[in-house]
């Protein structure tokens, strides 16, 4: 006897018994449907499309090859070092396991940072996907600590200059500023007990809030469906007969094999850098963190990482004022909580950039070259360009690439807050009605 | 094939291995040769091992070297009888503090921290300068605590001073060897540490050809069922 009344799961031949066994215990094929081959995305997806499947894929390749490297990292001011050549050395494979999680650390910020271009682009956090988009930033933001936690782990110089120099912003808040980062550190500088709290962060706490999250993502998406490239709605052309959209195609079987494309692509350029290239010339694995901590020995250059640059020279950018060192740190905290308050600063009907007129395509564009010039010159010390003569009025002696950085800094700024404005303004082309 | 490895090897060892301001000179790495990499190993333990260590580093890897376990225990164990061991210094870390000013470093990433080129640049860069502890100055890292190791086989050379940029090293008294041979014995060495560095390298650019491979069909497979599963959408 069925153990309940559903049908019998058809179509799968040998497996039918096995499925309906399931299917009538969990609602797998309801899932199924739902999710995958009844789940409708719009036919007209381009290769932008394919950054956030790899990303869902990096979290994987992250959380396996980080299951394999707990199994012989030791979280000690003493032995962390050292357990990590033990891991490049005497473990077997140990070194394609610590290549694939230090490489995917950087992929995942490219792929991510693709993924968050591509829905500014094409209006993907516009009404009525604000809480995907939202989710999303909240997923970007643990990524950042995810990354930051993991970055001390190595004991390395840079791991373990970084990790005091970011902490320490937190101890130019007034009044709670030296407790909090007491508090942060366990200690009064970066040590063992910091090191130890950074890995429990970092193997679970983080990992746990993200997996939530992108789960929370998609299921936000998938109540909305998705966005496309024309940015506008496939439930607006519904074929009467079989209620589906008629430019919409199942994300299975379409998109999954279209997708495996993009992850062949991606595979031969990510295992590109794992066998060919792990350090990237020092931007994925920075030289100087193949020197163990010392505390004792500041480097004359301290650079986070590539994907923190253009927060760092915002932050390096900002002088004081009423003698606190706080403003920098809040401008960088504000340049990326903006992003939670896109979908409202967002003003125009249209979604995509291909029916916006030139004043956001304008914006736009300054926006994305000063994001990029930024990260530039977060890596490169504060005199890579150069001081304006000694002469010049306000700017004299001062750095060239400081004044830069202020000036693209208030660009960055600029395209959010003033998007309410330009873009009631702007002219718009008209939104076709199909998808082209 | 060869000449690909030899660029893939290469690139790495390009890139931003700045800071100091000196021009660095071109290294001569080349992980597959073995003879190159042995004569490193013996000059390492011989002449670098006394005060630094290569604690990461195991006596039983340079077996990969080419070498059988024998004969790495007849030539170049001269601290340990154990071959599993890591190479450890046999300074005592106060002494190196009271002599050198500072605890000579462990070498066993060298390679990584400064790069090969750096690191060819600095052996063949020392000098005579009355003004040091040491009697010694060195034109990438200027003061070094460590004094000329290898003076014997290098000779001494002083330091020229140039009006523009850096000066111009000469030779003052030969050494063992001649300039060319020197040249040859600090690039073995830089070799070797190169290899230190990261002994898994060679191999891994082996696996990630037949990976790329791999990868290639893989992709023409997927282009292929991507198109056959949307030739029916319009």
């Amino acid at each position: 006897m069925a153990a309940t009344n559903k049908p019998p799961v058809t179509g799968a031949g040998p497996f039918n018994g096995v499925l309906t066994w399931f299917d009538q215990r969990f609602p797998l094929m309801v899932l199924w449907k739902s999710q995958l081959s009844e789940y409708y995305a719009p036919k007209n997806f381009n290769t932008w499309y394919f950054y956030g499947s790899l990303a869902l894929m990096v979290l994987v390749i992250q959380i396996v090859s980080g299951i394999f490297l707990t199994m012989n990292y030791k979280p000690s001011a003493e032995h962390a070092f050292a357990s990590v050549e033990y891991i490049m050395r005497d473990v077997p494979g140990g070194w394609i396991i610590r290549y694939i999680h230090s490489t995917g650390a950087s992929a995942f910020f490219i792929v991510v940072y693709l993924h968050m271009a591509r829905g500014l682009m094409y209006g993907s956090y516009r009404k009525p996907r604000e809480l995907t988009w939202i989710f999303g930033v909240l997923i970007y933001l643990c990524l950042m600590a995810e990354a930051f936690f993991g970055y001390l782990l190595p004991w390395g110089q840079m791991s373990y200059w970084g990790a005091q120099v970011i902490i320490n912003l937190f101890a130019t808040i007034p009044v709670i500023g030296e407790d909090l980062s007491v508090w942060i550190r366990g200690d009064y500088n970066v040590s063992d007990a910091t090191l130890n709290r950074f890995f429990a962060l970092h193997v679970i706490a983080i990992p746990m809030a993200l997996l939530g999250l992108v789960a929370a993502h998609l299921m936000a998406l998938h109540e909305t469906g998705s966005n496309n490239p024309d940015g506008i709605e496939i439930y607006d052309n519904v074929d009467p007969k079989t209620g589906t959209p008629v430019d919409g195609i199942p994300f299975h079987p379409y998109y999954t094999v279209k997708d495996l494309v993009g992850v062949a692509v991606f595979l031969i350029v990510f295992c590109a850098v794992v066998f060919f290239s792990p350090e990237v010339g020092g931007y994925f694995l920075e030289y100087n963190n193949f020197l163990p901590a010392d505390p004792l020995t500041t480097p004359a250059h301290i650079a986070p990482v590539w994907y923190f640059t253009p927060f760092y020279a915002m932050l390096r950018a900002i002088p004081s004022f009423f003698n606190m060192q706080v403003w920098g740190v809040i401008v960088m905290g504000a340049a990326v909580m903006i992003f939670f308050a896109l979908p409202w600063l967002d003003r125009r009907r249209t979604k995509s950039i291909r029916y916006r007129g030139p004043i956001y395509k304008a914006f736009f564009a300054v926006f994305i070259v000063s994001f990029l010039i930024l990260g530039y010159l977060g890596v490169e010390p504060t005199n890579v360009w150069g001081e304006f003569p000694k002469g010049m009025p306000v700017v004299g002696g001062d750095y060239i690439a400081t004044w830069v950085a202020r000036v693209l800094t208030a660009v960055y700024f600029a395209f959010f807050l003033l998007m309410p404005w330009y873009t009631a303004r702007d002219k718009e082309k008209p939104v076709p009605q199909r998808l082209t | 094939m060869k000449k690909l490895l030899a660029i893939l090897l290469a690139v790495p060892g390009i890139a931003l291995a700045s800071s100091g301001g000196a021009a660095l000179d071109r290294a001569p790495v080349d992980l597959h040769d073995k003879m190159s990499l042995q004569r490193g190993a013996q000059i390492f333990v011989n002449h670098c091992l006394n005060c630094h260590a290569a604690s990461a580093m195991r006596y039983s890897k340079l077996t990969e070297l080419g070498l059988t376990e024998q004969q790495v225990r007849d030539n170049l164990m001269l601290a340990t009888d154990k071959v599993g061991e890591p190479m450890a210094s046999t300074l005592d870390p106060k002494d190196g503090k009271a002599w050198f000013g500072v605890n000579p470093p462990d070498l066993s990433l060298v390679a990584r921290a400064r790069g090969a080129d750096w690191l060819y640049t600095y052996l063949r860069g020392f000098y005579r300068d009355p003004a040091t502890k040491t009697g010694w100055n060195n034109t990438v890292f200027p003061n070094v605590g460590m004094p000329h190791v290898l003076w014997e086989y290098q000779g001494s050379q002083v330091l020229h001073a140039a009006e523009h940029g850096a000066g111009k090293l000469a030779l003052e008294s030969p050494g063992k060897l001649s300039p060319a041979e020197y040249d040859k014995y600090a690039g073995d060495l830089v070799n070797y540490l190169v290899y230190m560095g990261e002994p898994a390298r060679a191999k891994r650019v082996q696996i990630g050809i037949v990976v790329m491979f791999f990868l290639a069909v893989f992709f023409v497979i997927t282009v292929l069922l991507k198109k056959e599963y949307w030739k029916d959408v319009r």
